[in-house]
Parts: structure tokens; C-alpha cells; sequence
């Protein structure tokens, strides 16, 4: 699977509360949270997202709260998929259990805010189309790529069970 | 193979004979839970799956503690979702308005978890049972809708860090100060992806309030959890906490020759009390250094220190005593048996007459919920756990983080200040 789109540029430790504030967490409806996206860093983001940009971060993207109302937003917004040099945890687990595609990329300070991105999932490869650079991310791990296919944590579980 | 505890209930929870860092395991869980902000996602997830029924009722525990009592009607509609997927599915831990407290403290409280438990919360201060020497950790809504289903979860087994407190601590200082300098020290991704192993004299002395306090700040510094290996502190308060009496589990401890991916040993005897500064809990510095900070609210409350011993400091300290005149005070105690106890040892007349509020449990301000949001511009010194832009309201608010001593004697001063 291929993404194409600008990348969205970010810094270190962009926590859940600035992805989705907790006043938005009385809904659990994909398309509204993703409205309030990243509000709180950067006003208007959402309005400003075409389908297929990507989330290019510093380390320890997603830090925070075990919201999943922040991959949800995330997605809900647009974004296809998110690049950073390091994830927290549980926000791995929920991309990967959502099937958000994100990558992880050692320093991600060679792209810069709206370089037009080109993602194979399925090699890793990031190929940066505004300076003609490739980045090669590591693939995941067999286990993590039989949920992605799944499409998802609750798909994987259920051809299992 | 020698293994640390954490390694050692991880592996007990499979049908491994072995295990390594890095590996992917699918585990038995002994308990899961969620609150009215995660388990509505869950229950939406799980009732896609046209499933009837819930893998085993007696391990799910469902908390509406964060927008509750209800603090407007689509909060009310989510608390709801949690009440009819309760009885519809005969779960008989869900606690409602009145019987609830905030999830990380009640959990211990009832016994609901042990020593050598594999436990998941679709919350991230689930890592705060790892000070009674349990394997828990926050996770998602969907992970908590797949444990619905089968009672499992997948894990990539983390490495392990191990912390080794020595000295003795000063007076005002308190578990809460610990961490805080731990996370000043490594950083708020200082152990991502990794367990931290606390330990060492100074652990060996600290009360099990205070344990909780330091286990349930180690997602702050991105790791799975925070450990302590139980011992005579947590096997009192197991027995005292559980219904039937609860045998002490051997082997609960980590390996002499385990293997740490690093060990951080420091003596800890001149310790100050420390605040976090906005906008990350990193951000340390000793209250004393903080000159003319002041303070719109004071909150001493939530997960981290809303347990009794939080709340009698800070009584004592407020004791005959008036908040300052441009400050407020709330106070919010972790569970309702909480509660009482500050009723019937006079603690709640003393936060009363000093000129504060007292709450009924709820996560409330802590999370920006309600009952104690921040306008623009105000700046707040809590006892909770996280200080992120905008985390107790207005983007342009500011949070401080301290322990329970710090937030009662700031409040007196209306600006920050050493007990």
C-alpha cells in the first residue's frame, strides 16, 4: 500500500492531551474527534489537512493518557499515517490494534514542514519527493504485521478464535 | 535462565517455557479494566463482534470515575453505557456514583488485585498496581475489547531498569519527590518501553501510599510500568485490603544475577521537595528555588496522592491555618472509604475552615475534566500527575506537579513554597 501526501511537522513528546484535549472525550465518534485534532498545538490543523498527509514527529509521539480517541482522531482527520523517531507505548499498541500505519524513522529532521511524501508500506520505504531522498524504516516484526493485515487487533482475534 | 519479577508473572501468564526481551507473547490476563472515558470505545468495539457474552465477568472492573458525577448530559450517556453493559453482562465490579473511587486506588483498596497479577487498564495509570508487585499496565480500548472477548493480551516482553534508592529521606520529602527527581533525571522518555524496578533501602521504608504514588508515575516517564518486589509493607496491606486472606506468593522476586538493561543507583539523603514545572514532568526544580510563583488553585487529589496519608499531611499543614486569599483549594479524596476516614478524623472541618473545598472522589481537574478547569492565563500547583499544555484547561493555563505537603503550604502563601 502506497501513502502520498504533505508531511505535518512536529517536535518531541507530542502527547494524547495535545492530540485530542479531554473535553472531547465525551464522544467516541470518529469524524468529531478528528475535527480537534492537534487543536491545542496548532489551532486549525484538521481544517488544514488534505486526505493522505502524514504526521512527521520527534521522539516519544503519543506520550500520554491510553486514549485511543488519538489515533482515532488522527485518522478522522485525514492523516494516513504517521512517521516519528520514537512512539510511546500504548500509543504503539493502538496503531497497531487500529491498523493507523506509522513508521518509525531515526531522524526525522531531514523532512521539513510540507515535503510531499511517498510511503510503501510494504518495504518501509519513505521517499521524499520535494528533495529527492529515500529513507529506508525498519519493516515490523512478523507478529505486528499479521494484526496490520488483520486490518486490526479484533479482526486478527477473530479468524483466531 | 534467571529472570526479574517482572519478567517472572509475565511468563507465568504463558504457555512459555522461556522468554527474552523483545519477544511477542499472547498472555492469560487475571483482571481488566475500564473507565466512562476508554470502556464505551471497548463495549462499541466488542458488541461489533455480535458476541453475547464476556469471556469471564468476575475479571472485568468497570470505573466511571473521570467525567463523574456526571458533569454534562454526553457524559452522563457514556457513564450509562458502562451501567447497561454491567448488568447486561453480570459484571458485579462496576461501581457506581457513591460506591466508586478513582480506578488506581479503589482496585488495591478491594483487593480486586494481588501480588503476582497479570493486570490491563485502558488507562495509562494502570502502572500504579506494580507497587504491590503486580505486572499492569495501560493499554487501549481495543486491547480491553479483546480481552472482553478472550481474556488475553499481547505484550512485547520490555527490557528492564532498575532503580536503587539509598540514604534516608528529609522531612517533607515523599515518594512523590522521589519520582518526580527520577523523571527529572532519565526524562519523560527516559525508560520508553521499558519496566522500572524500584528498589533499596529508601523503597524498603516507604509506606504503600507512597509506593503507589512513585509506581504510578512511571508512564511519565514512558515506561510499561513501575515494580517494587512485595515484602512485609505489602503483604499487610494485601492481607488488610482482601476478603479472604490472601497467602504471601514466594518467588515474587527478581533473580540476584537478572539482567537490568541499565541500574541507576543514587543516594537520595538531601533530597528537597520538588515541583514539575509546566509544560512537562521533567521539568524539576526544588520548591525552594520557585520565588513568586503564584498560584490561582492548589489541587490535592487524584490517582497519584488523593490516598488518606496525602490527605492528613496536608491537614496538618493546614490545621488552624487560612488558604490565601487569591487561591483555591480543592480537595478530592481517591475513594469514598477515603472519605470517611478524612470525616471521621476531622480532616475534611480542617480543609473546610482553612477556607478550601472538599469533592467527592472523581479524576475531575486532573485531566481537565471539571470541577476545578483552568482559565486562561492561570496557573495551578496539583498533586496530580501530568502538566502537557492545556492539561487542566485553557491551552494558555499552567500546571505545576507536587506532592501533597508542597500544594498545603503554597496554598496558605498563594505562591509556590518549601513546607
Amino acid at each position: 500500500m502506497v501513502i502520498k501526501g504533505k508531511a505535518h511537522k512536529f517536535g518531541n513528546s507530542i502527547n494524547t492531551d495535545d492530540i485530542i484535549a479531554a473535553k472531547y472525550l465525551v464522544s467516541t465518534d470518529v469524524q468529531e474527534l478528528g475535527r480537534h485534532c492537534l487543536e491545542t498545538v496548532r489551532p486549525n490543523f484538521a481544517a488544514s489537512i488534505k486526505a493522505g498527509d502524514i504526521i512527521v514527529a520527534g521522539k516519544n509521539f503519543g506520550c500520554g493518557s491510553s486514549r485511543e480517541h488519538a489515533p482515532l482522531a488522527i485518522k478522522g482527520c485525514g492523516i494516513k499515517a504517521v512517521i516519528a523517531e520514537s512512539f510511546a507505548a500504548i500509543f504503539f499498541r493502538n496503531a497497531v490494534n487500529l491498523g493507523l500505519p506509522f513508521l518509525e524513522l531515526k531522524n526525522t529532521d531531514k523532512i521539513k514542514n510540507f515535503d510531499k511524501l511517498e510511503i510503501d508500506l510494504s518495504t518501509g520505504i519513505i521517499k521524499n519527493i520535494t528533495r529527492n531522498q529515500t529513507y529506508q524504516t525498519q519493516p515490523f516484526p512478523e507478529f505486528l504485521q499479521k494484526i496490520i493485515k488483520a486490518k486490526g487487533l479484533i479482526n486478527y482475534v477473530r479468524k483466531d478464535t | 535462565m534467571p529472570y526479574t519479577i517482572a519478567e517472572k508473572i509475565l511468563l507465568a501468564h504463558t504457555n512459555k517455557k522461556a522468554l527474552k526481551q523483545g519477544d511477542f507473547i499472547e498472555t492469560r490476563l487475571d483482571l481488566c479494566l475500564g473507565n466512562d472515558i476508554t470502556a464505551p470505545l471497548a463495549i462499541k468495539e466488542f458488541k461489533k463482534t455480535g458476541r453475547k457474552h464476556v469471556f469471564n465477568p468476575q475479571k472485568i472492573v468497570l470505573v466511571p470515575d473521570h467525567f463523574l458525577p456526571a458533569k454534562d448530559l454526553r457524559s452522563a450517556n457514556q457513564a450509562k453505557i458502562l451501567a447497561d453493559f454491567a448488568a447486561e453482562q453480570r459484571i458485579k465490579n462496576y461501581f457506581e456514583v457513591g460506591r466508586m473511587g478513582i480506578e488506581h486506588a479503589l482496585l488495591p483498596e478491594k483487593g480486586l488485585v494481588h501480588p503476582g497479577d497479570l493486570v490491563i487498564g485502558a488507562d495509562s495509570h494502570t502502572c500504579t498496581y506494580g507497587a504491590l508487585g503486580c505486572y499492569s499496565t495501560g493499554v487501549g480500548s481495543t486491547d480491553l475489547a479483546r480481552a472482553f472477548i478472550d481474556g488475553k493480551c499481547w505484550f512485547k516482553v520490555p527490557g528492564v531498569i532498575k532503580f536503587i534508592y539509598k540514604g534516608r529521606l528529609r522531612k517533607w520529602v515523599s515518594g512523590k519527590d522521589l519520582i518526580l527527581f527520577t523523571i527529572g533525571k532519565i526524562g519523560v522518555d527516559g525508560a520508553l518501553y521499558k519496566v522500572m524496578e524500584f528498589s533499596g533501602p529508601v523503597i524498603k521504608r516507604l509506606s504503600m501510599d507512597e509506593r503507589f504514588t512513585m509506581a504510578n508515575m512511571a508512564i511519565e516517564a514512558g515506561a510499561r510500568l513501575g515494580i517494587i518486589e512485595p515484602d512485609e509493607i505489602t503483604w499487610d496491606y494485601v492481607r488488610r485490603s482482601q476478603k479472604s486472606p490472601a497467602k504471601a506468593k514466594k518467588n515474587l522476586k527478581s533473580d540476584e544475577d537478572a539482567y537490568y538493561e541499565k541500574v541507576y543507583e543514587w543516594d537520595v539523603s538531601d533530597l528537597e521537595p520538588l515541583v514539575a514545572c509546566p509544560h512537562l514532568p521533567s521539568n524539576i526544580k526544588p520548591a525552594s528555588k520557585l520565588k513568586n510563583i503564584k498560584l490561582d488553585q492548589v489541587v490535592i487529589g487524584s490517582c497519584t496522592n488523593g490516598r488518606i496519608s496525602d490527605l492528613r499531611i496536608a491537614a496538618k499543614i493546614l490545621k488552624g491555618k487560612n488558604i490565601h486569599s487569591t487561591t483555591r483549594l480543592i480537595v478530592i479524596p481517591a475513594t469514598q472509604k477515603i472519605y470517611l476516614e478524612a470525616l471521621k478524623e476531622g480532616l475534611i472541618e480542617i480543609f473546610v475552615k482553612a477556607g478550601g473545598v472538599f469533592s467527592t472522589p472523581t479524576c475531575g481537574p486532573c485531566l481537565g475534566g471539571h470541577s476545578g478547569v483552568l482559565a486562561e492565563g492561570e496557573v495551578c500547583l496539583s498533586t496530580t500527575n501530568r502538566n502537557f499544555i492545556g492539561r487542566m484547561g485553557h491551552p494558555k493555563s499552567f500546571v505545576y506537579l507536587c506532592s501533597p505537603a508542597v500544594a498545603a503550604a503554597s496554598a496558605i502563601k498563594g505562591k509556590i513554597t518549601h513546607p
